[in-house]
């Protein structure tokens, strides 16, 4: 039973790092509808950012501040410069600009930085979040971070204008330009939202992960199956799917461990946990295709 | 009439931009038969300029149709049938574990292979396709990129190992040239691939340009629409996997008596991008593309390693610009000066040019 | 391949008249060595998610810099290829072939990894060219009778974890063993021999033991559940990002087992100050290379050696990357090797070379371990020295302990 609620809370513990990343996918995804594969990587290279800004001397929160400032206008600039030409392209052509940015960016922090680990600190107090050794002080910390992340988003997308322009502009750009919003501004808008929270995601992940260039490259997996799993087009969603994602994982593992103690016969262990999660997720996804928390989207023909 | 489909609908009609409407056409047709022409003499050159076609880059060549023969299924399946696919090393990678059982503990010969690789990828296609029938979009690209990382974890099972060899894979002969050809090793390699590319090359443009075909392509522009056409949506769907499957399986076996080796973690997720990649710069939903898509995938990795040493010491720059990024930056380029694809982009300029 | 010889051959007979002869006669080349060079080639990732291993190909690069800038060996300098191949099979053996066939390399040396090895293993021997000092502690490379072009050179996975076995039984009262490993060739090889090395009456001692794969973000599962079967003692055999985690979590978990760490992830600076040093107290490992980030080398003559080589050779490399060092050690013995075959260069007489070193003395190797090889023991190195984790360095302790006989 103990290890139960330890597998459990170890689970939740790496579902708020898939949680974090889901929800950086989903602010690309609800403005452009793509699904951005150099997010992980972008993260990791904001995350190096704030790293070598601390390298400095500078104070974490500072470097934390900085790092997601620096994202966003990088964000913006990205989707100016490299999407914006591409804006008639097919999605697969897209698809594939987004892994040549993926090699770009963990090519170029692997020459600055080495592909050796770095510790990354954590800014949360070891002593008063720790759970009677359930959950690290630091995990405690990323999930109330995610939260503080997701409700600052609900209020802008539900009570700024700026944020119902841009919903406006993701549902319907014909009508909303119309309206006189600008739809242009609202994807670069978008891209920089995305990857300001990528940016506080890297840096939630680095201390558990360590940091290193290919740091992200299992966990954008895990975060896209629980955006996915949660509903791409709603944050909460997603940030309930990276979550479930992460708890799932470990009670395959459990579970699989528990049926070869008793039964002595091996059918799942840790090498086969990621498949049977994601097998359950696709099934998931094929009773409810939208996801569990998803909008349904009424097609007219 | 309304239906519920994904939120995503707007994203995956654009999939696919066909190249061009006609798969094939007469003069297209010389063509293909002057290249395959050609790709038969190029062996025979060997004894006349030994130090330009030799061994080594008969062996690159076959490297080449293999990945060519990956692409072209993909493509039945991305660029003609409009469903996404970011798992097909997953299917390589069976075939090629097929083949090598089958060579390993059955101890069948490389050459009856091919026919029940087909037969063992077209079912798995064609049961995955099953469930990928409630899938679009980014959906499905979860599902069979799920596909790609699981197959090497099973590959690797514990209650597989005995067949599989687990992590260590198996070691396997190279292909011997039959009746006693007076052949090398890496000669006959390139006919049996070139001999397999072309026979699959034509059996996929005589699908394509058929009833099925444009059946497959009406699926892909307006799924609804060729329902209410009398389609049978999920029937076609569903085989286009399989074909597809089949095809990238059969390239997977290829590629196993080629590289005379088979291991886990040549098949992972990597593999399946490098395919999906092939596909778009060579160009979605066009045959010709395919191969092309095929050259790029082997070619790209030595230039972009040789244009890395070029910044380097050539230019002088004081930066070091690792092969890696350079080959991020080329993909960047390529779709923003061909967002079609190699083939699309030809194809514009040829028309532009004629004019 | 012979015409190269031939017409080395016609080019000496014709051009020497009688006297010089002599002299020119006793040069033998195969292809890619001659008057003025020698090629050797080389493959490693530099793309991809093991890009990390690059470092060891960028090091060999410079250490052959440093060597051609002083003249080279008996006057050839080395002209050293190294082509990537993303630690992929399929693209290993395009690249070992354009080495073989179209740069025609006198050797490839430092191919890295087992599968990719692996999949060039029949084709070098087949081709008789020199496959020399992989880079991949798999125990199937030493075995001349059948490979007689391929030799291995760091101590092999299957020994190193037999001697940890082989510690446990003797010092730890009552062991109960978990193992966390990773799930490829290495890790198998590595459980295999720890196995071997407990003996069979004692493999039930192992109460735990569970996988991970590399593309896991956390093995904090993993350990959850070798805590809970009760062990107290724990064989680490992880890469070092996994390992570093394993460490931390072990001690969050509040478990105090007895820690065993796998020699590939002992580095101080990338493993255990990241686990963070009070937690990494006591940790056993077994080495043979000294660690870069170890303070008690410091002021060793053949580390100050190697400093001074990397700030001037390999000037952009981390100091304290210790690829660096196992790139400089085992370029070290290939130096030897060629310096032996002296006017020689045949691929026969590498081999011949390469399996007759005695009691050879590497710069960076532990204090006390030495480099044997013959022609029926193709394992250069397979003595190591227990080492144990104190305050933030790693204190050497009991004797050399070797398997040679193996």
């Amino acid at each position: 039973m103990e290890q139960l609620i330890q597998q459990v809370a170890s689970g939740l513990a790496n579902g708020a790092i898939y949680a974090c990343v889901a929800l950086a996918l989903v602010m690309i995804f609800v403005s452009t509808s793509h699904i951005n594969f150099a997010q992980g990587e972008m993260a990791m290279f904001s995350t190096y950012l704030s790293w070598q800004l601390i390298q400095w001397g500078v104070g974490y929160w500072p470097a934390f501040v900085i790092a997601v400032l620096v994202s966003f206008v990088g964000g913006v600039l990205i989707e100016r410069t490299i999407l914006r030409p591409l804006h008639t392209a097919p999605i697969l052509s897209v698809v594939v600009v987004f892994i040549g940015l993926l090699a770009v960016f963990n090519s170029v922090a692997g020459t600055i930085w080495s592909y050796l680990i770095k510790e990354y600190p954590s800014p949360f107090p070891k002593e008063a979040l720790d759970l009677a050794g359930l959950i690290g002080a630091h995990q405690v910390g990323v999930v109330i971070v995610t939260l503080v992340v997701l409700s600052a988003l609900y209020v802008f997308f539900r009570y700024t204008p700026l944020g119902l322009a841009m919903r406006a502009a993701a549902q319907n750009p014909v009508s909303a330009r119309l309206a006189g919003v600008r739809v242009d501004s609202m994807l670069a808008l978008g891209w920089g939202l995305a990857a300001a929270v990528g940016a506080v995601a890297g840096m939630m992940v680095a201390h558990i992960v360590y940091l290193e260039p290919n740091m992200m490259g299992g966990i954008l997996l895990y975060a896209f199956a629980g955006a996915l799993l949660g509903g791409i087009t709603n944050p909460g969603g997603a940030v309930l799917g990276g979550f479930m994602v992460g708890v799932l994982e470990n009670l395959v593992a459990f579970f699989g461990n528990v049926i070869e103690k008793q039964t002595g016969v091996y059918i799942i262990g840790n090498g086969e946990k990621l498949t049977v999660a994601l097998i359950i997720v696709i099934c998931v996804l094929t009773l409810k295709p939208s996801g569990l928390f998803g909008r349904v989207v009424v097609t007219r023909v | 009439m309304t239906t519920a489909s994904p939120a995503d609908t707007a994203a995956h009609e654009s999939v696919a931009t066909p190249v061009s409407t006609s798969v094939t056409s007469g003069a297209s047709d010389r063509w293909a038969w002057g290249l395959v022409a050609v790709g038969i003499i190029i062996p025979l050159l060997g004894y006349v300029v030994p130090d330009i076609v030799s061994d080594y880059r008969l062996f690159l060549m076959s490297t080449m149709m293999i990945y060519a023969i990956a692409v072209l299924g993909l493509n039945l399946l991305t660029g003609f049938n409009g469903q996404i696919s970011l798992g097909h090393g997953a299917f390589y990678g069976v075939g090629a574990y097929t083949a090598a059982i089958l060579m390993d503990k059955v101890g069948m010969p490389y050459w009856t292979l091919l026919p029940i690789v087909a037969v063992v990828c077209f079912v798995i296609g064609f049961l995955f396709g099953l469930p990928a029938l409630r899938l679009e979009g980014i959906y499905l690209a979860l599902a069979t990129f799920a596909l790609a990382l699981a197959v090497p974890q099973m590959l690797k099972y514990r209650w597989l190992e005995d067949l599989t060899g687990g992590v260590q894979g198996i070691v396997l002969l190279k292909p011997e040239p039959p009746f006693g050809l007076p052949l090398s090793e890496d000669q006959w390699l390139y006919y049996y691939c070139l001999i397999v590319m072309v026979i699959l090359y034509w059996a996929a443009a005589n699908l394509l340009r058929g009833r099925s075909g444009r059946a497959m392509m009406a699926i892909r522009d307006h799924s609804m629409a060729a329902s209410t056409m009398g389609i049978d949506v999920a029937r076609y769907k569903t085989i286009t996997f399989g074909i597809s499957a089949a095809y990238t399986g059969v390239a997977g076996a290829l590629s196993a008596s080629a590289i005379a080796f088979v291991a886990p973690d040549s098949f992972g997720f990597f593999l399946s991008i490098s395919l999906l990649i092939g596909l778009v710069v060579g160009g979605v939903a066009s045959l010709a593309g395919s191969v092309i898509g095929g050259i790029f995938t082997v070619l790209v990795q030595n230039s972009s390693q040789s244009l890395s040493n070029f910044v380097k010491s050539d230019l002088g720059l004081p930066f070091d610009l690792s092969p890696y990024s350079v080959y991020g930056i080329l993909l960047i380029v390529l779709m923003y000066v061909m967002p079609t694809g190699i083939a699309g982009g030809v194809a514009i300029a040829w028309r532009r040019l004629r004019r | 391949m012979a015409r190269i010889t031939r017409r080395t051959l016609i080019g000496s007979a014709s051009a020497a008249a009688m006297a010089p002869a002599l002299a020119r006669a006793q040069k033998k080349y195969d292809p890619g060595a001659s008057d003025t060079e020698i090629k050797l080639g080389h493959t490693n990732p530099y793309s991809g998610p093991l890009s990390a291993y690059g470092a060891i190909g960028q090091a060999i690069k410079a250490f052959w810099n440093k060597v051609n800038a002083e003249g080279g060996v008996n006057g050839r300098k080395i002209n050293f290829i190294s082509y990537d191949d993303g630690y992929s099979t399929p693209k290993t053996v395009e690249m070992v072939r354009k080495l073989v066939e179209q740069d025609e390399v006198l050797a490839i040396f430092q191919l890295l990894g087992t599968p990719t090895n692996t999949a060039v293993h029949k084709y070098m021997n087949a081709k008789k060219v020199p496959q020399l000092f992989v880079a991949t502690g798999a125990s199937k490379w030493g075995d001349p009778k059948h490979f007689p072009w391929t030799m291995g050179w760091q101590p092999d996975y299957a020994t190193e974890a037999g001697i940890y076995a082989k510690h446990i039984l003797a010092e730890v009262k009552d062991p109960k063993i978990a193992v966390l490993w990773q799930n490829d060739d290495s890790g198998k090889d590595y459980f295999a021999g720890f196995l071997k090395g407990l003996g069979k009456e004692n493999e039930k001692l192992v109460i735990a033991s569970v996988s991970y794969e590399v593309t896991d973000p956390t093995v904090d599962s993993q350990i959850i559940q070798l805590k809970n079967s009760g062990a107290n003692v724990f064989f680490n055999e992880a890469a070092p990002k996994q390992a570093a985690q394993a460490i931390r979590k072990v001690a969050e978990l509040g478990w105090k087992p007895e820690i065993y760490l796998a020699n590939v992830s002992a580095s101080v600076t990338s493993v255990l100050k990241p686990a963070g040093f009070e937690n990494s107290q006591g940790v056993i490992t077994a080495a043979y290379l000294k660690d870069p980030t170890d303070k008690q080398w410091a002021n060793a003559p053949d580390f100050l050696e190697w400093k001074k080589w990397m700030e001037k050779y390999n000037p952009g490399a981390n100091l304290a990357d210790a690829f660096n060092v196992y790139g400089y050690a085992v370029s070290s013995t290939m130096l030897e090797v060629l310096k032996r075959c002296g006017d020689n260069l045949t691929r026969a007489n590498i081999m011949k070379q390469a399996a007759s070193l005695r009691d050879l003395e590497i710069p960076l190797l532990l204090p006390g371990i030495k480099i044997n090889t013959s022609p029926t023991d193709f394992y250069p190195i397979q003595a190591v020295r227990l080492q144990r984790f104190k305050g933030e360095t790693w204190e050497l302790f009991g004797d050399v302990l070797s398997n040679e006989s193996e």
